[in-house]
C-alpha cells in the first residue's frame, strides 16, 4: 500500500539563503497519527507548508495520496485539509458561510448536510449564524478545524492545534482526532505539547535544524530511549554513594536521604534486582521506594539537545 | 477547471460588497453626483458647449470613468490584500485552484462591482444632466473592458502592497491626476499643442476618449486606437499577473 505522504530528498532554501529543510525523507502511512516534534524554527511549519502548497520547494519530491504536489497539484491538494498554527479567520463572515466557502474553494459541490454534521461534531452548530469575530479563541480554533474538514480530506494537517486552548477543549480535540483516525483520515500534527503527542500519536518524528533526526513508533521510542528511575527513601542518611555502587548509575538526593537509580527501561529487571541485593548486603535499609518512567518530553529534550 | 472554487471566491467578494454597501456604492455615487451638480448644473450652465455638447453632458463619460477606475482598483486591491493582511490567504494558496481561477474569482467580482457602480452612476446622472448614448453596445463594452483591466491592475497593486498606505498611493497619486489630466473636464484639442502631445502619453486619455465616443460620437483620438490601447494595458496587466503567480511574488516564498 502506498504511503499517504511521501517526501523524498526535500530541500528548502529561502530567498535570504536560509536553509530551512535539509534532505528530508519521510513516509506517512494511511490512517496513522503522526506527530512531528521539534523546537521553534526547526522547520516543522515549513515542511507542512510545502506539502500543502503554501511554500515552494527548492528541490526534491513530495506526494500526497500518491499525487505529486507540483505536477498533480489539484488532485494532491483536494486530499489535504490544513489547520494552521495562527487563528487566521475572516472576522466578518458567519461560521456557516466561512465553512461553506472552504468547501467550495476545494472544488466540492455544496453539501449542507456535511457542513451541518461537521459543525455539530465540533459543537459549533449553535454558533452557525454568528460572525467569527464574536467567537472566543477556542471557538475560532474549532472553526479552523471545521474549515479544514469541510471538503472531507483524506489527510489532515494540524499545526499546533491546541496552542492557547483550554484543557477541556484540548481533550475534546483529541477525541475528535481519534474519531477522524477511526474514519480512515491520516493525521499529521505538530505540537509543542509533548503530552499531546504522547496521548495520540502512533509514530513520532523529530526535526532539528531542518533535518529529520528520528522517526519511530511511539511505543518503541519510549522503550528504546526511555529511562526509568527508582527512588529509595533511606532509613539512615548517607554522606556519599557507597563504593560498591559507584559503577552503577546511582546518585544521592535530598541531603543524602534519597538514593536515585536510573536505568534503561529495557534492562530494568536485572539492574533493579542487582541494586537491591547490593543494598541488602551493605545493610542499607529504606522506608519506601517508587519507580517512574521518563516522559516523551524528556526523551524529546534529550534528542534535540544531543 | 475548479468552477466551485471560482464561485466561492466570487461569492465571498460580492458578499463583502453587500456588507460594505455604504462605502462600496453609496459613497462613490454621492461624490460623483456632487461633480454633476457643481460642474454639470451650476457651473456647466454658464459654460459654452464643447463639440456641440453641453458641458454638463460632456463631462459625464469622464466622471463615470474616474469612478470606474478608482473603484476597480480599490475593490480588487483590497480583495486580495485583506487575505494577505489577515493571513487567510493560506487557504487560497493551499486550495486546488489555478492562478487563472483565483484571478477570475477576485477580478471578476471586483469588475462586476465596478460595472454595477458605473451603471448606477449613469442612472443617477440622468437626474441632473440630460445626455444620450449613441452606441450603447460600445458604451457597455468600454465599461466592462475598463473594469476588468483596472481590476487586474488593482489586483497587482494588492499583491504588491505590504501596507494600507501603499494601497492608496497608486489610486490617489497616479490614477486621479491621470484622469483629471486625461480629458475628463475638457477636450485635449483645447490644450496648447505641446500639452496635446504630452497628453497622448496618458493612457487614460484613450479610455475617456473612447467612452465619450460611445456616448456622443465625438472623440479626441480614433475609437480604434482607444480600444487598442485598452487591450494593450489589459495584456500588460495579464502578463504581470502571470509573472506574479509563476514566481510566487509576495504570495509564495
Amino acid at each position: 500500500m502506498q504511503p499517504d505522504i511521501s517526501v523524498r530528498h526535500l530541500n528548502k532554501t529561502y530567498g535570504d539563503g536560509f536553509q530551512a529543510l535539509k534532505d528530508i525523507n519521510l513516509e506517512i502511512e494511511r490512517g496513522e497519527i503522526f506527530a512531528l516534534l521539534g523546537p521553534n524554527g526547526a522547520g516543522k511549519t515549513t515542511l507542512i507548508s510545502i506539502i500543502c502548497g503554501i511554500v515552494n520547494l527548492s528541490s526534491g519530491e513530495v506526494k500526497a495520496a500518491g499525487y505529486d504536489i507540483v505536477k498533480d497539484y489539484r488532485k494532491a491538494r483536494e486530499t489535504i485539509g490544513l489547520v494552521p498554527q495562527e487563528l487566521n479567520t475572516d472576522s466578518f463572515e458567519t461560521v456557516w458561510d466561512a465553512v461553506s466557502f472552504s468547501r467550495g474553494l476545494f472544488g466540492k459541490a455544496p453539501n449542507p448536510d456535511h457542513i451541518e454534521k461537521t459543525l455539530k461534531a465540533l459543537s459549533l452548530w449553535d454558533k452557525r449564524n454568528n460572525r467569527i469575530m464574536s467567537l472566543s479563541g477556542g471557538m475560532k480554533r474549532r472553526v479552523m478545524i471545521a474549515k479544514a474538514l469541510s471538503h472531507e480530506p483524506q489527510i489532515l494537517f494540524l499545526d499546533e492545534p491546541t496552542a492557547g486552548v483550554d484543557v477541556e477543549l484540548r481533550r475534546d480535540m483529541w477525541e475528535m482526532v481519534r474519531k477522524l483516525r477511526e474514519s480512515g483520515v491520516t493525521i499529521i500534527l505538530t505540537t509543542h505539547y509533548i503530552e499531546e503527542a504522547e496521548e495520540m500519536a502512533d509514530r513520532i518524528g523529530v526535526i532539528r535544524q531542518g533535518e529529520i533526526i528520528l522517526v519511530e513508533d511511539k511505543a518503541q521510542l519510549m522503550t528504546k530511549l526511555g529511562k526509568k528511575e527508582l527512588r529509595l527513601q533511606l532509613q539512615q542518611k548517607l554522606e556519599q554513594v557507597p563504593g560498591e555502587l559507584t559503577l552503577e548509575p546511582v546518585e544521592l538526593a535530598n541531603d543524602g536521604w534519597e538514593l536515585i537509580f536510573t536505568f534503561d527501561s529495557q534492562q530494568e529487571q536485572a539492574g533493579v534486582a542487582r541494586l537491591l541485593r547490593t543494598l541488602g548486603d551493605l545493610g542499607i535499609e529504606y522506608r519506601d521506594l517508587q519507580t517512574r518512567e521518563s516522559s516523551l518530553e524528556e526523551i524529546f529534550v534529550g534528542l534535540v539537545h544531543e | 477547471m475548479n468552477l466551485y472554487g471560482i464561485r466561492a471566491i466570487y461569492k465571498f467578494e460580492m458578499a463583502r460588497m453587500k456588507r460594505t454597501v455604504m462605502q462600496s456604492v453609496l459613497s462613490p455615487v454621492i461624490s460623483t453626483c456632487l461633480y454633476f451638480v457643481v460642474f454639470g448644473s451650476a457651473i456647466g450652465s454658464r459654460m459654452g458647449d464643447i463639440d456641440n455638447i453641453s458641458y454638463g453632458a460632456y463631462i459625464i463619460p469622464g466622471l463615470v470613468m474616474l469612478s470606474l477606475l478608482m473603484q476597480s482598483i480599490s475593490n480588487a486591491s483590497f480583495g486580495i490584500y485583506m487575505p494577505k493582511f489577515s493571513g487567510t490567504i493560506y487557504e487560497v494558496l493551499s486550495a486546488p485552484v489555478s492562478y487563472v481561477e483565483v484571478v477570475i474569482g477576485y477580478v471578476g467580482a471586483a469588475a462586476t462591482k465596478s460595472v454595477i457602480l458605473g451603471l448606477i452612476i449613469l442612472a443617477t446622472a440622468k437626474l441632473f444632466v440630460d445626455y444620450t448614448v449613441l452606441h450603447p453596445f460600445w458604451m457597455l463594452s468600454f465599461l466592462v473592458l475598463t473594469s476588468i483591466t483596472f481590476s487586474l491592475f488593482g489586483f497587482i497593486i494588492g499583491i504588491w502592497a505590504d501596507g494600507f498606505e501603499k494601497l492608496q498611493i497608486v489610486p490617489m497619486m497616479i490614477v486621479t491626476p491621470l484622469v483629471f489630466l486625461g480629458g475628463t473636464f475638457y477636450s485635449i484639442d483645447m490644450l496648447p499643442e505641446i500639452w496635446q502631445t504630452i497628453s497622448l502619453f496618458n493612457p487614460v486619455v484613450y479610455l475617456i476618449s473612447g467612452f465619450r465616443w460611445a456616448f456622443y460620437g465625438v472623440s479626441d483620438v480614433h475609437v480604434g486606437i482607444s480600444v487598442g490601447m485598452t487591450m494593450v494595458f489589459l495584456a500588460l496587466c495579464m502578463t504581470a499577473v502571470w509573472w506574479i503567480f509563476k514566481t510566487g511574488y509576495r504570495l509564495r516564498s
